[in-house]
């Protein structure tokens, strides 16, 4: 199999994280595709319930199995799995102890209610650990099922807690099984196969929450990936235009010509057509320039940038390929 | 687009009988933002009002201009006429300590806040923050020193989430699950499980070889003591909840037109309906309408080609088809909503539109509030 180079080489788990509203199942979904191209075997993991995949690749709810839901441009697959936390405890009591029956019991007494609410973090254990189960797995030639896998994780605000909960719940078992479970997952988490990349808007908000995930993440020592900065609307006025527009200087009598000449208006329907376009261009300007303190901002972190387009039709799945397109000629798959 | 019934939000600032609003929708919607605008422009009409928020990012501080939010309502603008706005952040530890100082013997106090369960879990539920959230509401509530609540609904990871919450703690703290805990402790301490018929005997040995013995140990602990204080805890949420369904109380579902987030808002509509909740209304943010709506996209576009194809007036051009993109949005953003108002005709709705900087400072919040009130 040919690996190009990438700026992930080496990396079999992606984690993808972001604050709400960036499109971070997107992202996740789009580099999914852009990893399998070329005839690898990508799984995508959904850890939040929402069906956001499923959505996405336009396709029913997703049950708690791996199942092929896309094919990346020149081969590849790309399976999903929609991880319930329920399914996954009692997966792991069978795998590990051979206790399913006990499992349902636990399950009608409210045991799941109990990691699912009052112990949210047993539930990101399970998550976790079954995240990293699929990224350790080998086939019976000893070598990994899959290429890579990409988490759809939980929003920039939780991902640290999220990804170190094993620890959190080490610190509580102090020995025991659940103490070399949460080994075993803390163990893929901080090695250099997993990375964890930030989905973000050229806005304020989205840009302070990722430079302070970022810091987050160094601060546990956890593995940062790169930076995805989605939706970026490319300019089409010139600079010198878009500098006057900022000043409110925009030349309305040159821009009122030009429509008399696109035979769009004429008079002095000419001059109030023009007005108000002009107030779209200021407005336009104005938040180009916003987007480009930001960008200078997300600079002041170390990590790789790529840029993802807006999609102007909303995201569908010619949409996804577009965008696993852009990453992989940016070098990020 | 389809015609909705307007949203009056002055209407419901502006009545007395307004005790509660509660925002909801899901993430990255602008429901902070919209609370706390309502907030500001509630006291500038003269209410008393208190914004709480879950956020932890701390935004609701930052466009209030506070440097420190904690647990205790601080003292934000006071208008002219009479109103005074304040805001909280929820400190999710500190409210779930102070319950437990409350209803708890000081001995019973100190066991259950040096349990390690306790210290990890109390400040990592998810579940709990909603859960604290309402306990904290309920609180302000009954303090009566503020005659507008306004609540910021934690960013969950569905929206529902913060009315199904407490549903499940209650659940959990009334299943079997909990008696299997504390039963050992309940039978005069004899070893754990003993007293239980053979299918529990099963389970707990399934437990103690999952967990390990030090753990249910200290989560026995922690259970008895907590199930101990907690007897009063259901009730409390039960009371909260007939408070939501309240008539003083108002809902607002907050969206942005957009698929995931219109969807959510649907969603949350029909729950609210099912739980018999009082609904003011959808508040739709970061709308995109063009000033130069009467040029449509389409013929916008054929406009800037046949300028580029004569290779004339390219600044033209360029604005035609920057026009065309916005147009665009503005078509997609229709769409998303039509959806929603196809489904919810009934629903009043306010519209704000897309404002290019964030909300900084009360004057931000204040044209927030603008747009909101004749939206």
């Amino acid at each position: 199999m040919d690996s190009p180079d990438t700026d992930w080489d080496g990396v079999r788990l992606h984690v993808v994280t972001g604050k709400g509203g960036t499109g971070k199942t997107t992202v996740a979904a789009a580099l999914a595709l852009a990893l399998a191209s070329g005839g690898r075997k990508v799984l995508l993991v959904e850890v939040e319930g929402r069906q956001g995949i499923a959505q996405i690749f336009d396709l029913p709810p997703l049950p708690y199995e791996e199942r092929r839901i896309a094919v990346a441009p020149s081969g590849g697959d790309v399976f999903a799995l929609a991880i319930d936390p329920e399914e996954a405890m009692l997966e792991y009591m069978e795998m590990f102890y051979g206790m399913r029956r006990a499992g349902r019991a636990l399950t009608k007494m409210g045991l799941v209610d109990f990691a699912t609410t009052v112990a949210p973090g047993f539930r990101d254990v399970l998550v976790t650990g079954k995240t990293t189960e699929a990224v350790r797995r080998r086939g019976r030639d000893g070598r990994r099922v899959y290429d890579a896998v990409v988490l759809d994780a939980p929003p920039t605000g939780r991902i640290t807690r999220f990804l170190n909960v094993t620890q959190e719940v080490a610190g509580l078992a102090r020995v025991g099984p659940i103490k070399s479970h949460s080994d075993l997952v803390h163990g893929v988490v901080k090695s250099p196969e997993t990375a964890v990349h930030f989905v973000t808007l050229l806005e304020e908000m989205p840009v302070q929450e990722t430079l302070d995930g970022v810091a987050d993440l160094a601060g546990a020592g956890l593995p940062a990936g790169g930076i995805f900065i989605n939706m970026v609307r490319e300019s089409l006025l010139p600079q010198a235009a878009l500098d006057m527009a900022v000043k409110g200087r925009f030349d309305v009598g040159e821009l009122a010509l030009g429509l008399k000449a696109a035979g769009l208006a004429d008079g002095a329907d000419a001059g109030s057509l023009a007005e108000a376009l002009a107030e779209e261009v200021v407005e336009h300007a104005r938040r180009t320039e916003l987007e480009r303190a930001e960008r200078e901002s997300l600079a002041a972190s170390t990590l790789p940038r790529y840029e993802l387009p807006l999609l102007t039709d909303g995201v569908d799945l010619a949409g996804l390929y577009e965008l696993a397109e852009s990453i992989r000629t940016q070098g990020a798959a | 687009m389809k015609k909705s019934v307007t949203l009056d939000i002055d209407a419901i600032l502006d009545d007395r009988g307004t005790r509660i609003i509660v925002c909801c929708g899901s993430g990255g919607v602008g429901k902070t933002t919209t609370a706390a605008a309502l907030g500001l422009r509630a006291a500038e009409r003269g209410r008393c009002a208190v914004v709480l928020t879950v956020d932890p990012a701390r935004r609701l501080a930052q466009s209030m201009g506070l440097t420190e939010l904690d647990n205790t309502p601080r003292l934000v603008s006071e208008g002219e006429s009479g109103g005074q706005l304040y805001a909280m952040m929820l400190d999710m530890k500190r409210t779930f300590d102070e319950i437990i100082e409350a209803h708890a013997d000081p001995e019973r106090a100190r066991q259950i806040l040096s349990n390690p369960f306790y210290q990890s879990l109390s400040s990592s539920f998810s579940g709990t923050q909603e859960y604290m959230a309402m306990e904290k509401l309920g609180q302000l509530r009954r303090s009566d020193e503020w005659d507008l609540i306004i609540v910021d609904t934690p960013p969950s990871r569905s929206a529902l989430d913060f009315l199904d919450a407490p549903e499940r703690l209650g659940r959990f703290l009334d299943g079997r699950f909990i008696k299997l805990l504390t039963a050992p402790a309940k039978a005069g301490g004899r070893s754990a499980f003993r007293l239980l018929n053979a299918g529990f005997g099963i389970v707990a040995g399934a437990m103690t070889k999952l967990l390990g013995a030090q753990v249910i140990k200290d989560l026995q602990t922690f259970v008895s003591a907590l199930d101990a204080v907690f007897g009063g805890f259901r009730q409390r949420a039960d009371l909260t909840y007939k408070l939501l369904q309240a008539p003083g109380t108002a809902f607002i579902v907050v969206a942005a037109p957009e698929r995931d987030a219109m969807r959510e808002a649907s969603y949350f509509v029909e729950r609210l309906a099912e739980e018999r909740m009082p609904l003011a209304g959808l508040v739709v943010n970061r709308v995109h309408e063009s000033p130069a709506a009467t040029l449509s996209g389409v013929r916008s576009a054929a406009a800037a080609e046949d300028l580029e194809t004569r290779g004339e007036h390219e600044l033209t051009a360029a604005v035609l088809r920057l026009h065309t993109g916005r147009m665009q949005l503005a078509a997609r953003e229709h769409r998303e909503q039509d959806h929603f108002i196809g489904a919810h005709p009934t629903v009043p709705i306010a519209k704000v539109a897309a404002m290019t900087e964030d909300v900084h400072d009360l004057a931000g919040l204040r044209r927030v509030g603008e747009l909101l009130a004749n939206g």
